[in-house]
């Protein structure tokens, strides 16, 4: 075993009330230049939907990720290492920018300088790339909160193995649904990205597993963009460099959240170190299909074993980082009530991102007028409630096939086995709060569950009313140990140290 | 004249080269890429960048293996069916690179995305390039068997640069396009500090043995 850190985050998508502010707070700070600015390191798409950028999950189409080459076997789905040099002048499933789509502005001057006319004049979008005039086609978001859409929610290639019925079902005027999907770099154990990149400008910090790009390394080889199966390595046009997601890794070293997880609004972020074993990286990732989620959570550790614990600090994780591993509301999540999963993991890049799927509508269909809750009577609770039963979730306005393609690799049984908890949970606060759940049906949603009233509690807390400091147990980085291991005397980094770039990271030849 | 073109030129472009090399790998690793527009345009650069590419490779190729094997080149040639077929694909694969490039140039020129992310040096490299590959394949043309007395010329002319004891009468007497063809080589050579030409020299040939996963410790000074 070799115990690494890694620092590790949940989003808890049934917070998620689609406001971008996360998005917002990141372009702020990181990618607010020329070059970057269709970069989205942070963005929320909704679901069912195409994404950003469009259609990223179809791997027929980009390449990323890894594919299993039978057993504990695993080659890049985007070619071999002597194919990446022979494909380097040409990288033929490079998305380009109208994947994503054209940046552009507005001719705001035109507003103030027109000359005087009969009609008021208008401000023309420009594009940024060219600073032509453009016509609008894609946008970061263009297909935001048009779940079922058949323009565009139809092409999401997660709907693959649903039944036309089914699909049918998700157009229902009244009856659309849809929920948000917020995309961060998911910082892999197993990243596609630093495995395409033929430099070897991209690395794994060794102590927080934080994937960064160097990009005076970076050659604009291109190959990263293509080996990330979520796409969210981004290719800087006007630098000719790449740039990625980097954690805010300076707000980290100095003790704050992620700017996307501190200015969350509906507070679905949570943050925190999880202990896992490196060695069982290249054999987790090569399992089949359906066994990848669980295979993920045995190679996270517990952090309160003592022989973890022996073998962490042999590895120099320290004290402060073990506590701050117990402390993990991520570890909780995933692996003591295994109600986060990863999101496609049969990209097997082993994402450190994990996410709370969110509760559905209850299944109704319109019936004389009336919504009809399908099934409402199997469990007993509506008749008395005159509510639609919380117990039948599992039955949900999108299909559990569905929410298995995005989070467990098509497993329906551990999509199934979430649902069951977060309804218990729900059965049980609701019994709580209100009590008028028959106690019976709490007991069998709980027992449906494999959970107990406390660990119901214990959900509903961190869930629904987690403190500032229980979201983000942000473990100490030691970036002043660091600084005197690279640099001997800490004082040197007032002037060999830098800042970073000296000159401004733009082209100049 | 001939003296500095051919025992002059030639050492200042080396030491231009790599000083200037170095100095921009030393002062501004930033700027060291390929500076890659296929993000912008994708379908054009295909056609133009493979055929320029493998094409100008496998030239060049073929004048640094001469160079280097002169004798066993000398033998491989050493029958008019082998110097026929290698004129052939030595033109052809000219050819190639020279379709290749003046494609990437009017793609270039064309294409209004990848003109903005387009330099001043990025204009006058693509123009001598063009150049320096016409010249070749006129020199192919007019001057056939270049395969065969580049050895008797080019070579002794280049070793004896390398022995410090240029002996410019190998070269003196050639025709102008073969005396041009060789100053804009080694003009190309100065030229490559300052342009996007650096990235040549970083030709990620590691990627074929590094493990795929790279581990940079911060506290530690070690990979893995």
């Amino acid at each position: 075993m070799d115990i690494r850190a890694q620092v590790s985050m949940v989003f808890h998508l049934d917070k998620c009330i689609g406001c971008h502010t996360c998005s917002i707070a990141c372009k702020n700070i990181w990618t607010d230049r020329k070059g970057s600015e269709y970069m989205w390191w942070n963005n929320v798409e909704t679901k069912p939907g195409t994404g950003y950028p469009t259609q990223w999950e179809d791997q027929q189409k980009y390449r990323g990720g890894w594919e299993r080459e039978g057993e504990g076997k695993l080659s890049l789905k985007l070619q071999g290492r002597g194919r990446a040099l022979g494909n380097i002048f040409a990288n033929p499933y490079l998305p380009t920018i109208d994947d994503y789509y054209e940046p552009w502005t507005y001719d705001f001057d035109e507003l103030f300088n027109a000359p005087e006319g009969d009609d008021q004049p208008t401000a023309r979008p420009v594009s940024m790339i060219t600073g032509e005039p453009i016509d609008i086609e894609a946008g970061p978001n263009w297909d935001d909160d048009l779940g079922g859409s058949t323009i565009y929610a139809a092409n999401d290639p997660n709907l693959e193995g649903l039944s036309s019925d089914e699909r049918a079902e998700l157009n229902e005027l009244e009856r659309m649904v849809f929920f948000y999907l917020p995309r961060i770099c998911n910082h892999c154990a197993n990243p596609g990205c630093v495995a395409a990149c033929p430099a070897g400008a991209i690395h794994k910090r060794g102590e927080d597993g934080i994937v960064l790009l160097n990009q005076e390394k970076c050659r604009a080889w291109r190959m990263c963009i293509s080996g990330c199966p979520y796409k969210k390595t981004y290719y800087n046009w006007a630098t000719g460099k790449s740039e990625k997601c980097i954690l805010c890794y300076p707000r980290l070293e100095s003790g704050h959240a992620p700017a996307c997880f501190h200015s969350c609004v509906g507070r679905i972020r949570y943050l925190g170190l999880v202990l896992y074993d490196a060695a069982a990286i290249k054999d987790v990732a090569a399992r089949p299909d359906e066994e990848l989620v669980e295979a993920q959570r045995a190679m996270i550790k517990d952090p309160f074993d003592p022989e973890i614990i022996e073998l962490a600090q042999a590895n120099g994780i320290t004290p402060d980082q073990i506590k701050a591993a117990q402390d993990s509301p991520v570890y909780k999540f995933v692996k003591v009530w295994k109600l986060a999963l990863p999101l496609h993991a049969e990209f097997r890049t082993l994402p450190m991102l994990f996410y709370v799927p969110p509760m559905l509508p209850v299944l109704a269909t319109l019936k004389n007028g009336r919504y009809d809750v399908d099934g409402a009577n199997k469990n007993g609770g509506t008749e008395a409630t005159g509510l639609p039963s919380i117990s039948n979730l599992e039955q949900s306005r999108v299909p559990l096939r569905y929410m298995a393609n995005l989070f467990s690799a098509g497993n329906e049984a551990i999509v199934a086995e979430v649902y069951r908890k977060l309804n218990a949970v729900r059965v049980h606060m609701r019994q709580q709060k209100v009590g008028n759940i028959p106690e019976s049906e709490v007991a069998e949603a709980l027992g449906a569950a494999g959970i107990t009233a406390d660990e119901a509690e214990a959900i509903f807390r961190l869930t629904a009313m987690p403190t500032f400091q229980e979201r983000f147990v942000i473990p100490p980085l030691l970036r002043d140990q660091a600084f005197e291991a690279q640099l001997g005397d800490p004082f040197t980094q007032k002037r060999e140290g830098g800042f970073g770039f000296r000159a401004a990271p733009e082209r100049r030849w | 004249m001939n003296t500095f073109l051919f025992a002059v030129v030639p050492y200042l472009a080396v030491v231009i080269a790599v000083v200037g090399g170095i100095a921009r790998y030393r002062w501004d690793r930033f700027s060291y890429s390929s500076q890659s527009s296929q993000f912008l345009e994708s379908r054009k650069l295909f056609w133009g960048s493979i055929a320029w590419h493998y094409g100008v490779l496998a030239v060049l190729g073929a004048h640094v293996l001469a160079l280097m094997f002169w004798d066993a080149w000398g033998k491989m040639l050493s029958g008019p069916t082998r110097l026929y077929s290698f004129e052939v694909a030595g033109l052809a694969l000219s050819w190639l690179a020279f379709g290749g490039l003046a494609f990437l140039l009017w793609r270039r020129l064309s294409d209004s995305r990848v003109r903005t992310v387009t330099s001043p040096m990025d204009w006058v490299l693509l123009v001598l390039l063009l150049g320096q590959v016409g010249l070749g394949i006129w020199m192919a043309l007019g001057y056939r068997w270049g395969s065969d007395w580049y050895l008797h010329t080019i070579v002794p002319w280049i070793h004896s640069l390398f022995a410090l004891n240029p002996k410019i009468g190998y070269v003196t007497a050639l025709p102008d396009v073969v005396k041009a063809h060789a100053v804009l080589g080694f003009f190309l050579m100065a030229l490559f500090p300052f342009t996007r030409l650096v990235h040549v020299v970083t030709v990620p040939i590691t990627y074929l043995w590094r493990p795929y996963q790279v581990y940079l410790w911060n506290r530690r000074a070690s990979r893995q």
